[in-house]
């Protein structure tokens, strides 16, 4: 029962491992690309989650100033969440290019496979 | 109010930044790259200024982005080393574009010209802001611009082989940086701080209590795996000779010369700035790094005898000097990592030199890249010749040349460790005995008697190529001889750090 407790409590960062754990190794194994790109996402989404669930604090708000009251106890860091958020501009940035870069694969070789990519690619243009 | 050149490294930065803005506005390639170089001797000249002041006076200073003070702001660390490290780094870049320029006219579509200056800027303001940053999530930011960049500069050259090495090289870089992204994550939910000062305490006061051994010991593991798998560590180099061999000639000599040592260069920062090296020496991070130090030193070695492919050659052997500099890291000592930076000096400029005149001697033969082909072209331009002799007589390590210099302060570090001396001195003589190996063979084949009856091309001379290699020939020579007010330099700066 203790256990079970102890793993609720923690069920954000438990979540954020399992996340980050499938997206790392699906961006590693996975041939297809648009696939890759989907598991890049949920890798850098899991690291997002794990920030977010670590900087709020039950019962603290926003830190916005609210009724004059300066009492910094009373408010959540807002660091964890610039944080997340310039992550998200990183990881839209890469998203937008490693999608780019599928594209033009797909004009050239009609597939979207990688490991047929690179015995395609090494027979069209021995350099 | 703040003595003017505390504002160098933001400028420059900055200056960088702008530049990579305009560079597609301009009118065509021929002057985006003018307008880059510029800017990459403009930012030498500033650093090199900033190097000579700090180094004079002993001074580091740490620069506070829109004046928030400490817990809060960001803010640039700049020491002498940071500074002479900024300086050459813009040197360099900016005499790989020089040198390359002909080729990249061949190889990469006038349209695109422009935006291949773009990344150029880019990759130089990422390698200054990972150099001098003194805050991790900035440094990590700067990282996947770097990435950025450096895939879009592999993929100028804009061929299906080429294509499939970006994808290659781009999910690598993703693993690591979600790698090191992660590392960070937990470091700031340990520790509360993301500036470098603030950190060390926390960490300090930790390692003295004992408490989160275990989540010190994979943050630390994860950041330098990640930042590892970066710059191609020896079992994660599989992207690196695809990449750096078929990309265009300014771009390998750009990518095999200055990106990887950005990550390595931050990678020290953090073990000095972050962990302290007594915590890493604790954690056997640096003992794992020795490993793969000595098995990337001889093994990129091995691999690069049996390429017929210049340029892939050439990328081979940087996997083995990379080792070097992780052998250098490993040793855990201050000597280990004098020596390590000076690695990254003399690479910095050996390499891309390297690269430089095996591009211009292709470029004499119709963009060959294989020696068989390349056979006594040497004779055609001996500038060309003459700067890979000296390039590879100081990747085997000749003295007078600034690897053998290199390579003897490695050597030195090594000294005093028990196995690790060993280890290390067998590995150094190995690796040098498998350089010889594949340069030697090389020099001889392109300074082969040309066979008969080949008529004299009608090849225009280069007369940006002959500049930029002089001055790294120069670059090697000089670092060789007078290595002591960099060896100083070095010292100064990791007595602050």
């Amino acid at each position: 029962m203790e256990f079970l407790e102890k793993m609720i409590s923690l069920r954000f960062e438990i979540a954020a491992f399992l996340l980050f754990g499938i997206g790392f190794m699906h961006l590693l194994v996975e041939k297809n690309l648009i696939k890759k790109i989907i598991a890049f996402n949920v890798m850098d989404s899991s690291v997002f989650l794990f920030l977010a669930s670590q900087g709020y604090i039950h019962g603290r708000t926003a830190p916005i100033i609210t009724d004059g009251i300066t009492d910094a106890s009373l408010y959540i860091n807002p660091v964890p969440a610039g944080l997340v958020l310039t992550g998200i501009v990183v990881s839209v940035s890469i998203s937008a290019f490693f999608l780019a870069l599928t594209q033009r694969f797909y004009h050239r070789y009609h597939t979207v496979n990688f490991d047929e990519i690179m015995i395609l690619a090494k027979e069209k243009d021995v350099d | 109010m703040l003595p003017l050149y505390y504002n160098i490294p933001f400028l420059c930065i900055f200056l960088c930044m702008i530049g990579g803005i305009v560079m597609p506005l301009l009118k065509n390639g021929k002057c985006a790259v003018r307008c880059t170089e510029t800017i990459c001797f403009a930012v030498f000249a500033l650093f090199t200024g900033l190097c000579l002041i700090l180094s004079q006076r002993g001074e580091s200073f740490a620069y506070k982005m829109g004046h928030f003070p400490a817990p809060w702001g960001n803010e640039l660390f700049v020491g002498p080393l940071d500074a002479l490290l900024c300086a050459l780094f813009a040197l360099v870049l900016g005499l790989s574009l020089l040198g390359g320029e002909v080729t990249m006219q061949a190889d990469i579509l006038p349209q695109k010209q422009n935006f291949y200056c773009t990344m150029m800027c880019m990759t130089l303001a990422s390698l200054l802001a990972l150099t001098t940053t003194n805050d991790m999530f900035t440094g990590y930011v700067f990282m996947e611009i770097s990435t950025l960049a450096a895939c879009a500069i592999v993929m100028a050259r804009d061929t299906g082989e080429m294509v499939a090495a970006t994808i290659r090289y781009l999910i690598l870089s993703l693993l690591g940086s979600g790698l090191f992204l992660i590392g960070l994550a937990m470091l700031y939910c340990i520790t509360g701080h993301l500036l470098m000062p603030q950190l060390l305490q926390r960490i300090l006061l930790l390692s003295a209590s004992d408490a989160y051994h275990i989540p010190l010991t994979v943050v630390c593991g994860l950041m330098t795996l990640g930042l590892g798998i970066k710059s191609s560590m020896f079992p994660f180099y599989a992207w690196l000779p695809p990449a750096h061999g078929g990309a265009t000639t300014g771009a390998s000599a750009v990518l095999s010369g200055l990106v990887l040592k950005g990550y390595i260069v931050f990678l020290i920062r953090i073990f000095y700035r972050v962990f302290s090296v007594s915590v890493v020496r604790n954690l056997h991070v640096t003992d794992i790094l020795f490993v793969f130090g000595i098995l990337g030193m001889i093994l990129g070695s091995v691999m690069a005898i049996g390429e017929e492919h210049s340029k892939r050659m050439l990328a081979y052997s940087s996997v083995a000097q990379i080792g070097y500099i992780f052998m250098g890291l490993g040793l855990g000592t201050d000597a280990g990592v004098m020596a390590a930076f000076f690695q990254i000096l003399a690479h910095a400029v050996t390499k891309p030199l390297l690269f430089l005149c095996v591009g211009r001697l292709s470029e004499l033969r119709h963009h060959e890249k294989r020696f068989a082909l390349l056979r006594g072209s040497a004779h055609e331009d001996q500038m060309a010749g003459i700067g890979f002799v000296v390039g590879g007589l100081s990747m085997v390590g000749i003295p007078l040349l600034t690897g053998f210099t290199a390579k003897l302060f490695l050597a030195d570090a090594a000294m005093g460790g028990s196995v690790k001396m060993w280890t290390a001195l067998l590995a150094l003589a190995l690796s040098s005995i498998l350089n010889a190996r594949y340069y030697i063979p090389a020099m001889f084949a392109i300074w082969a008697k040309p066979e008969a009856g080949q008529p004299d091309k009608h090849t225009k001379a280069n007369r940006g190529f002959t500049v930029s290699a002089a001055v790294l020939t120069a670059c090697v020579v000089l670092l060789g001889i007078t290595a002591i007010p960099v060896v100083r330099i070095i010292q100064q700066e990791l007595s602050m750090l």
